[in-house]
């Protein structure tokens, strides 16, 4: 691995403040002489740690700069505060500790920021989020800011309850195991009637799939008004149940304007029997954390879609990282989230991916440079989230979703079960043929990666609906740059 | 219909020299393997009879495929699955589970629906 930066982690413990009347004087002063830049702090076990990439306006110290991010993220504002001197605010500053240039970009740092665990209540990522991004992302001398990871002592992460379900129950609850399972969303998202939207579930479920969806922006419109569509959903699910003795479900996204209206649809699902419910991330974490606490207390399994993270997780040089996100949300409490696919239409460069689904899956996430974690993560024991792969994504492209995710995954194939020339339900079983055949040839010895196609050409010839699959997408591929890259060693995977 | 539970019911019923080398597979990974049959697989029959214990310390597919033998033997007109336990910490569940021998007349169920206040409808699901 060719790496220019060190990693930070060694040195003393140094205070630069100085002399104390001298710090506290009224006016202005640079942050670094505030407090904020302490080089060479070894971070306690019990703080929380931020790495910011920064960058700062022409002409900007970048240690100023990141000492001006710890500051602004925690107890500074821009003049010196006679009222510091009545806390212990050493304590409650922020620290940066370690600056390096972002290797290849210029004028892009990565800063190391430590801050002490009485900084955050306990159990709120809002609180949190307050914090580590309330204001500084808009502050006047960064041209851009991104928070890129953090690491969470493990006396924090045990002041969130985290998934209500967790891989382990969802399993044994929906009792499938050994193989990823398999999605579908309910295409056109928009338009249909509760009872047209029903029959594709019902096909789909049918066909051989385990869970359907719906889509992020299907609530209670004007052709479908919620209370239709989750009965007839509903009685698709139970039909398909029936008919296959297998436990199926439908992701009942029960959005809604208020809390009060999204219990409202989450008991109306739960009365139905459904399993599971869903909710956009743009519900806002509070919400989050609340319907968490719905579904552990009725026993239904919580997907989350992360619709808008694309406004603010893309562009690498500002914002915040989808790596970042998801520990939040497994903090949180989800069960399910969409977390890329590499290989589909949608943002995503296959290690990067790869990271967000060791960040859902691990019980300790090492840290692992290549794909973007910056630091060791022990999760204390709170559950696994099931990470899902969805977007532009087809049965001839199994292996491949196999060897990158292995089973611990929901892959959800929309386009790719519902556009199939013969009908819903033979897409559906192209899809589970296609991922059956692979696991038992994977788990006999086979090299799935390279002999992929020839496993599933050799399924495909006595299965018509998979053959019908293979011809109709075998050409699709996005193969783009992607925007989003670790960037502390360089390396640029390709799909 | 076809009971779809298990790993790998959507292709063709597996032969013992497939299903032996699932088992070499698991007992590879470290897993215990065990078996487990049933007249009634209905979704919610989530404890099916023990065919013995699991088989904790086997380091030989040959003995899991004499055991299966003997189970089909014994309990030909049920259902029997194949698990293989994990006990590594984080995970200590089922890794891999999937059905070895059917009846030759599949179990069939059926929806029972209670309609309820408004259009809300009670579901249970019965064998036919």
């Amino acid at each position: 691995m060719s790496q220019t930066a060190s990693f930070p982690g060694a040195g003393t413990d140094q205070r630069t403040t100085g002399n104390t009347a001298a710090r506290y004087k009224a006016g202005v002063m640079k942050y670094k002489q505030m407090g904020y830049w302490v080089p060479g702090y070894v971070p306690k076990d019990t703080d929380v740690i931020a790495v910011f990439r920064i960058t700062p306006q022409e002409g900007v110290d970048p240690e100023e700069a990141a000492a001006a991010v710890a500051g602004e993220s925690s107890t500074a504002t821009w003049t010196v505060v006679w009222t510091d001197r009545l806390t212990a605010c050493e304590n409650y500053r922020a620290k940066a500790y370690e600056v390096q240039p972002v290797p290849g970009t210029e004028g892009q740092y990565f800063a190391w920021i430590a801050y002490e665990l009485d900084l955050f209540e306990e159990g709120s990522i809002a609180n949190l989020t307050a914090s580590i991004i309330g204001n500084v992302f808009s502050f006047k001398p960064l041209k851009a800011a991104r928070l890129e990871d953090m690491r969470f002592p493990v006396a924090y992460v045990k002041t969130f309850k985290g998934p209500p379900t967790g891989i382990v129950v969802e399993r044994e609850r929906l009792d499938k195991y050994g193989r990823p399972l398999l999605g579908a969303t309910i295409k056109p998202k928009l338009g249909l009637s509760g009872k047209n939207y029903g029959r594709v579930v019902y096909e789909a479920l049918l066909g051989g799939l385990d869970f359907t969806k719906d889509d992020e922006n299907i609530n209670s419109q004007p052709f479908m008004h919620w209370r239709d569509r989750f009965l007839f959903c509903m009685e698709a699910v139970q039909k398909a149940q029936a008919a296959s003795g297998e436990i199926k479900g439908h992701y009942l996204n029960i959005t809604a304007g208020t809390m009060e209206e999204m219990y409202k649809r989450a008991e109306f699902g739960r009365d139905l029997g459904s399993c599971i419910v869903m909710v956009d991330l743009v519900v806002g974490w509070t919400a989050i954390q609340s319907i968490s606490n719905w579904a552990r207390d009725n026993d239904r399994i919580l997907h989350m879609h992360r619709a808008g993270h694309g406004t603010y997780t893309r562009q690498k040089n500002h914002g915040v990282s989808f790596r970042v996100i998801a520990k939040w949300l497994r903090l949180a409490g989800v069960d399910h989230l969409h977390a890329g696919t590499a290989v589909g239409k949608l943002e995503g460069d296959p290690m990067t991916v790869q990271g967000y689904y060791n960040v859902c899956r691990d019980a300790f996430t090492k840290q692992d440079l290549a794909r973007g974690i910056f630091f060791d993560q022990d999760w204390a024991g709170i559950r696994k989230v099931m990470p899902v792969a969805s977007g532009g994504i087809h049965a001839g492209q199994m292996h491949q979703l196999i060897d990158l995710f292995g089973d611990d995954v929901v892959l959800q194939f929309g386009g790719g079960t519902i556009g199939h020339p013969d009908g819903i339900r033979a897409g559906a079983t192209a899809n589970r043929v296609a991922l059956e055949a692979m696991i038992l040839a994977r788990n006999e010895g086979r090299d799935i990666r390279n002999e992929g196609p020839e496993i599933l050409a050799t399924t495909a010839k006595t299965c018509k609906p998979l053959a019908a699959a293979l011809m109709t997408w075998k050409d699709v591929t996005f193969n783009y740059a992607s925007t989003d890259t670790p960037d502390f060693v360089p390396t640029a995977s390709v799909a | 219909m076809r009971i779809t539970q298990g790993t790998f019911s959507f292709l063709p019923d597996l032969s013992d020299e497939q299903v032996a080398r699932q088992v070499q597979y698991a007992l590879g990974q470290g897993w215990a393997v065990s078996l487990e049959y049933t007249d009634d697989p209905h979704p919610r029959n989530v404890y099916w009879e023990m065919w013995g214990l699991p088989m904790f310390d086997q380091p030989n597919a040959g003995v899991v495929m004499d055991e299966l033998r003997e189970c089909r033997r014994a309990h030909g007109d049920c259902y029997v699955k194949l698990n293989a336990f994990d006990s590594t910490h984080g995970f200590e569940t089922m890794r891999l589970s999937f059905i070895v021998h059917r009846p030759k007349q599949e179990a069939r169920y059926r929806l029972r629906r209670e309609e309820s206040a408004g259009r809300l409808v009670r579901y249970t699901l019965e064998r036919a």
